[in-house]
């Protein structure tokens, strides 16, 4: 039991979980009975994707020790490099690889700058949220174009059993099993593991560290600009000012999924969780009439709940051990003298 | 004495302007372990550091069971067979024990271009052997190794250093910050270093630590080695003596 209860500690995604059910009974009762209904789930699902894609990027660099600011001008810089190129007759295809392309490149000048000149990387993406979105207003050249006869049904169709999905939510949920498979099951997820727990000890083990930390930077600007891309065919227009203020809203995701600022410690499934209860809080007080204007405040509040709450779970979890110590040896690994 | 398994001749080395080691000349046979002591700034690290492949020498030469070799890097040492475990230890403290012992060296399942599956399975078993063979006892090889004790900790270093079948070990200053309960352990992994025919050099400030676990007492001073004596010939207070 008590054994349990430590492995339970130990994850705080799993808090994340037990506060996302509670929440749903709560605002399903505060909006009699329509939080929880087919219309309103696939609301909130079809949104998903994009908060959700943006924070397993970065919970993903912050594991690795890093941190990207920028990736709320990129979620705006990649579709709108995308809508240009296509406007200029370039086909469907090559333009979506182009715009993810300079989502990529934008992720690698952010790590060379971190790594080359040691600065922090809060500071080199601060510097490059201001100037990824500047470009992305210069090259809409203020009228942004109309996309039309695109293909956007393969991120907006809504498909499974009573279509309560979009074609997007399923992307995100391919992706998402991929990236918690490259951490968990792979020798690279075990480098940025050791890249973002012990900087010093990972290189001297050998693991090409700063390689290491610069993919992670690509990666999680390459899944901003993606999820701008599902945007935009959603809406069917490249505004540049979307994704403002998004890369505060991932990081909040990634923090209440249990990653830590400090590096080493984070899951995808916690960025999920961290995401979707920051959807279901947006969308749970809308419907049970409370002023929306109270949704960053809410937020704010659980932001700081849940890393003060992680870290108090994560001592409580280490007095345990104390005592699962203190138990018969047959638990332990031991051999016979 | 038997053939030296490393030898380094005339190793001098400069940093910006200071000449930290100058000339040093070891050889240290298959098995031996050695206690490497001398103050701050003696050229001890700079010497280990040359060793582990972090820098690289200035001038002269190093020979590996008599071939002459080039340590490119961290990894490169390693390759060759010369692990080097740290004060600060090398250990991940947010990762498992078994992704530890095999962080950078993971056995893969399959692989494409290095990258692949890892064989966690495999993982777990190996280094639960690895840490039973040093006889070192924790919980489970999935315990998160900040939750494992200063020694403890040096204790599964060693224990890659040894599954990984190192032939040198070298460890700088793994007593540091112990305490006497956890440094009479790392003393003991030491001492059975010579068992698996491990050769050790291990950096201490720690004079009496070093004639407890070693062979062979080396002193630096001044990037130079002023003193070569077996444990046998000398004591704590001439070795004090001279520094």
């Amino acid at each position: 039991m008590r054994r349990l209860l430590k492995i339970y500690m130990e994850k705080p995604e799993l808090a994340g979980v037990v506060l996302l059910v509670v929440l749903a009974a709560v605002f399903q009762v505060r909006s009699n009975g329509i939080f929880l209904s087919a219309e309103n789930l696939r609301g909130v699902l079809g949104f998903m994707p994009e908060l959700g894609l943006v924070a397993i990027g970065v919970t993903i660099l912050m594991i690795c020790g890093e941190f990207d600011l920028s990736v709320g001008s990129v979620f705006a810089l990649a579709p709108m490099v995308f809508a240009i190129t296509l406007d200029d007759g370039v086909p469907f295809v090559p333009a979506l690889l182009l715009g993810l392309l300079i989502a990529a490149g934008i992720g690698f000048i952010n790590g060379y700058v971190t790594i080359r000149f040691a600065i922090p990387s809060f500071i080199a993406t601060l510097g490059m949220l201001f100037m990824a979105r500047s470009m992305t207003v210069v090259i809409s050249g203020g009228f942004p174009p109309l996309l039309s006869s695109v293909p956007s049904w393969i991120f907006t169709q809504y498909v499974g059993p009573g279509g309560l999905v979009r074609m997007s939510f399923l992307w995100f949920v391919v992706i998402a099993l991929l990236a918690g498979g490259l951490l968990s099951l792979t020798n690279f997820g075990n480098w940025i593991k050791s890249t973002g727990g012990h900087y010093e000890a990972a290189a001297s083990m050998g693991i090409p560290v700063n390689r290491v930390k610069i993919i992670s930077f690509m990666l999680c600007s390459v899944l901003a600009g993606f999820a701008g891309l599902i945007q935009v065919l959603r809406l069917n227009s490249p505004l540049p000012s979307i994704g403002d203020g998004l890369e505060l809203q991932a990081v909040a995701a990634a923090v209440i999924g249990g990653t830590a600022l400090t590096g080493g410690v984070g899951t995808v499934l916690g960025a999920i969780v961290g995401a979707l209860l920051i959807r279901e809080i947006d969308n749970g007080l809308v419907l049970s009439h409370v002023n929306a204007n109270w949704f960053k405040f809410a937020i704010g509040a659980l932001t700081v709940f849940a890393v003060v709450a992680n870290s108090w779970l994560r001592r409580t979890a280490r007095r345990i051990k104390v005592q699962v110590d203190n138990e018969p040896a047959h638990h332990r690994v031991s051999r016979p003298a | 004495m038997n053939r030296p398994i490393i030898e380094c001749r005339g190793l001098h080395k400069w940093y910006s302007g200071v000449h930290a080691l100058k000339g040093v000349n070891l050889a240290v046979a298959s098995g031996e372990s050695i206690g490497l002591v001398g103050d701050n700034g003696a050229g001890k690290s700079t010497l280990i550091k040359i060793l582990s492949g972090v820098h690289r020498p200035d001038q002269g030469e190093i020979f590996l069971e008599g071939q002459r070799v080039d340590i490119r890097n961290p990894k490169h040492a390693m390759q060759l067979g010369i692990e080097t475990i740290y004060q600060y230890n090398s250990m991940v403290p947010t990762m498992s024990i078994a992704r530890n012992l095999f962080v950078g060296r993971e056995p893969l399942k399959f692989a494409i271009a290095g990258f692949g599956i890892m064989d966690q399975k495999r993982m777990r078993q190996e280094s639960v052997q690895a840490i039973a063979d040093v006889e070192l006892h924790v919980r489970s090889p999935d315990a998160i190794v900040s939750e494992l004790s200063g020694g403890q900790r040096q204790g599964v270093a060693i224990a890659r250093a040894m599954h990984f079948k190192s032939k040198i070990l070298v460890l700088d200053e793994p007593t540091n910050h112990l305490s006497v309960k956890e440094t009479n352990k790392v003393l003991g992994f030491i001492r059975g270093l010579k068992a698996q025919n491990v050769t050790g050099i291990f950096i201490s400030h720690n004079m009496h630590h070093v004639f407890q676990s070693c062979d062979r007492i080396i002193a630096m001073a001044r990037g130079e080695i002023v003193f070569d004596k077996p444990v046998g010939e000398t004591s704590v207070e001439e070795v004090q003596e001279l520094l």
